[in-house]
């Protein structure tokens, strides 16, 4: 009876119908582990409701590991951000701009397993003299998550219509200005996206401090980790990683304010690039 | 007194020549603007007008040649010094910025001057000032004003039609008190009764603003109807300067004629002065000044041409009407006559079938010099009766040397073009094809970058490749005199 109902609503018909296997995967993938995670977060040993889990989340150690994961997660947000863009400018402009080939030799290490490529990486900084620690975790980091901070910014530059650059030489800009008042304004969709990409990952990130790091690199991403897979305690575990969760939502709306117009929301497209 | 003409010139081209991956898309271009003319570039798309402009603009660097303004050499200035602003065909309206920011952007960077004071060394150095918000804000609002959209200021330059987006984009070019505005098909996005409104407000605003604005376009009719002066371009050369009723009235070549306007367009003989010869029947006209029996291209416009009955005392030709359309005020006809399909375009009714008497006036029949009477080319002779030129070898009886260079002289129908490339002895692609009535003239264009102009009964299509076989028989060929060289021998 109800199938007749909505066959007789014609247009309307299709697409709920095509939509509901995306909706089941998503239940099952997405809501489900979400709400195992907060029910995890809210129980005790016994199986009771319990606040606890979030009074040991909020100890002085952990949030100083809290800040410590934000301070490590910004500096190399700022230093992909700092090699990415002028890559991205020279790749976007004339006569490199006609080999594409350029970028995706950026792209490419993307497509390869992260922890093949971290160890490789571990092999070429012993080579070099570089001991495992902070500075080998911030390399590791950066040689990671560049390619998606690369990737957006030189989209937005490739995709950028000449003629404003053009029309801004023409109003009396030199090149100086021209970037400044034009070129850099006009990407900024591209470095909110790259930011969200970077940032987001590097704050959750444990294989990389793992594998380059040593005790003083652990991030909270590693204390999580520990604590489901070493001391079991999966309460706390699920509770720390609620409240990221809540962070990471939080620093998505920033990324919303800064943005300003409603097409480029990074909230509204999950961080993801064009 | 006048003022010496030199002053007169806002712009000078001079011999610009612009190369792009090899092709030539300005060939060693002149051209001179006065002061507060409105001047259209016009010509097909891919004849080098924004080429030029953008020359002119400073986007674009010559590959040789120099750009004047105001007798300033500009050519390797950057556009940002230059006093000239554009208006782009996409508007290029900057999307992160509203309306009145839009039109502030060049008057934030602008700086005027503001006095003298003395240095250190005791030197006169010219001062100059940034405006103030103030003067940014009056003047931007009267450009907004001039364009009438006084009260967008604030707005969301996405938010406006085409048309908005349109005059935005003019206010944020005039507002910079620029001495040249230049214009690259800025209407070309705007559909036809917004293109007839702005067409009209330009010509207001040229009034108004009194500034030399360059007007780039391919519409032949917003070239006619708005501007003083007319420069018509094909294949990177000027065919025609002139006011667009000389462009209509009297084009210089076959090109201007068809490009401009409808027109029949024939082959004729001029006889003797004021005596034309064409479809076997001789005219009287107004142009003399060609050799005797000098062939010609003569162009009739469609409307120049009365209609008459077939038993009319009246009319110099007889015809049979092809086919007859009204088109409001007046009816289009297709009328054959001595073997000419010419375009009519009358009052008088006359319907399919029908024989009717034809009337061409004198002043009804414009002669224009042929662009070239028969192809030209440098050779060699590179063997027993053999001739080399445009790439090929060809066979031809000569008692010539080895050697010897020579010119070789195709007449326009001793060409036969081939669908096979392999068919002909060379091969070309077809760049240019003009009816002329009872058949086509086609230009063509070699490997060698040669042209070939071919008179031909079947139609090509541009871009055809086509194979080139050449009647040897009428080939005609002269030594080229080696002066120096033969003296010091």
């Amino acid at each position: 009876m109800k199938i007749k109902k909505l066959l007789k609503r014609g247009n309307d018909f299709r697409p709920t119908f095509f939509a509901f296997p995306y909706v089941l995967i998503c239940i099952i993938f997405v809501v489900l582990p979400l709400v195992l995670v907060l029910v995890y977060a809210f129980m005790d040993d016994g199986g009771g409701f319990t606040l606890t889990n979030f009074v040991e989340v909020f100890t002085k150690d952990n949030l100083l590991l809290l800040l410590k994961t934000l301070g490590i997660a910004a500096l190399t947000t700022v230093l992909c951000l700092l090699i990415a863009y002028p890559t991205a400018l020279i790749l976007a402009s004339k006569p490199f701009n006609r080999y594409v080939i350029l970028a995706l030799m950026f792209i490419i290490p993307m497509w390869m397993n992260f922890v093949l490529r971290i160890i490789a990486l571990r092999s070429l900084l012993y080579m070099i003299g570089v001991d495992y620690g902070f500075a080998a975790t911030i390399i590791g980091m950066v040689y990671d998550f560049l390619p998606f901070m690369l990737l957006p910014i030189y989209n937005v530059l490739m995709e950028m219509d000449k003629s404003y650059m053009e029309a801004a030489t023409d109003l009396g800009a030199n090149s100086f200005l021209t970037f400044f008042k034009v070129t850099l304004p006009l990407s900024l969709k591209g470095i909110i996206s790259g930011i969200t990409m970077v940032f987001m990952p590097v704050f959750s990130a444990y294989a990389i401090t793992g594998m380059l790091g040593d005790t003083n690199t652990t991030i909270i991403g590693g204390k999580i980790n520990g604590l489901f897979e070493m001391t079991s305690t999966w309460g706390v575990g699920s509770a720390m990683s609620f409240v990221l969760l809540i962070l990471v939502f939080l620093t998505m709306l920033l990324g919303n304010v800064f943005s300003g117009k409603g097409d480029n929301k990074p909230l509204a497209k999950g961080g993801a690039n064009e | 007194m006048r003022e010496p003409r030199v002053l007169d010139k806002i712009i000078e081209v001079k011999n610009v020549t612009k190369v792009f991956d090899d092709t030539t898309v300005i060939d060693e271009l002149n051209l001179s603007i006065r002061r507060g003319q409105f001047i259209t570039l016009l010509g097909p798309s891919g004849c080098g007008k924004t080429t030029l402009l953008r020359m002119i603009a400073g986007f674009v660097a010559p590959t040789s040649g120099n750009i004047y303004i105001e007798g300033q050499d500009v050519t390797t200035i950057p556009p940002y010094k230059r006093p000239v602003n554009t208006v782009f065909q996409k508007y290029a309206l900057f999307p992160h910025l509203n309306v009145f920011k839009n039109v502030a952007f060049g008057l934030k960077l602008k700086k005027v001057p503001c006095g003298e004071k003395l240095n250190s060394k005791g030197e006169k150095v010219e001062q100059f000032r940034k405006f103030t918000k103030e003067e940014i804000e009056q003047k931007v609002n009267r450009a907004l004003r001039l364009v009438g959209l006084e009260d967008y200021g604030h707005r969301d330059v996405n938010s406006l039609s085409g048309g908005q987006q349109q005059r935005v984009a003019i206010a944020r070019a005039i507002v910079c008190e620029p001495k040249v505005l230049l214009l690259d098909e800025p209407l070309g996005a705007l559909d036809l009764k917004m293109r007839k409104e702005m067409q009209i407000e330009l010509t207001k605003m040229h009034r108004e603003l009194g500034i030399t604005f360059i007007y780039v376009t391919h519409d032949q009719e917003e070239a006619l109807t708005m501007s003083n002066v007319v420069v018509v371009l094909n294949d990177g050369l000027i065919q025609q300067i002139g006011t667009p009723k000389q462009v209509y009235d009297e084009p210089a070549n076959a090109f201007v004629a068809d490009f401009i306007g409808e027109s029949n367009i024939i082959s004729g003989t001029m006889i003797k002065d004021f005596s034309v010869k064409f479809l076997d029947t001789v005219f009287v006209c107004e142009d003399k000044g060609f050799a005797k029996n000098e062939r010609v291209d003569l162009v009739i416009r469609p409307e120049d041409i009365d209609v008459f009955p077939e038993n009319s005392e009246q009319g110099q030709l007889t015809g049979t009407v092809l086919s007859a359309v009204f088109k409001g005020t007046y009816y289009e006809m297709e009328i054959e006559a001595n073997g000419y399909e010419f375009t009519v375009q009358s009052t008088t009714e006359a319907r399919p079938g029908q024989k009717v008497k034809l009337l061409i006036k004198p002043n009804g029949i414009h002669i224009m010099k042929k662009l070239r009477t028969v192809n030209e080319f440098v050779g060699e002779v590179s063997g027993e009766n053999t001739v080399d030129f445009c790439g090929g070898s060809f066979e031809i009886p000569t008692t010539l040397e080895k050697g010897t260079p020579v010119k070789v002289y195709v007449p326009f129908d001793a060409v036969e073009l081939t669908d096979d490339e392999e068919d002909g002895e060379i091969g070309a692609n077809v760049t240019h094809v003009l009816y002329k009535g009872s058949y086509y003239q086609v230009q063509i264009y070699t490997d060698t970058d040669e042209d070939f102009y071919i008179d031909t009964t079947d139609e090509w299509d541009i871009d055809d490749r086509v194979g080139v076989k050449i009647n040897k028989s009428k080939i005609r060929l002269e030594v080229i005199a080696h002066e120096e060289e033969s003296d010091e021998n």
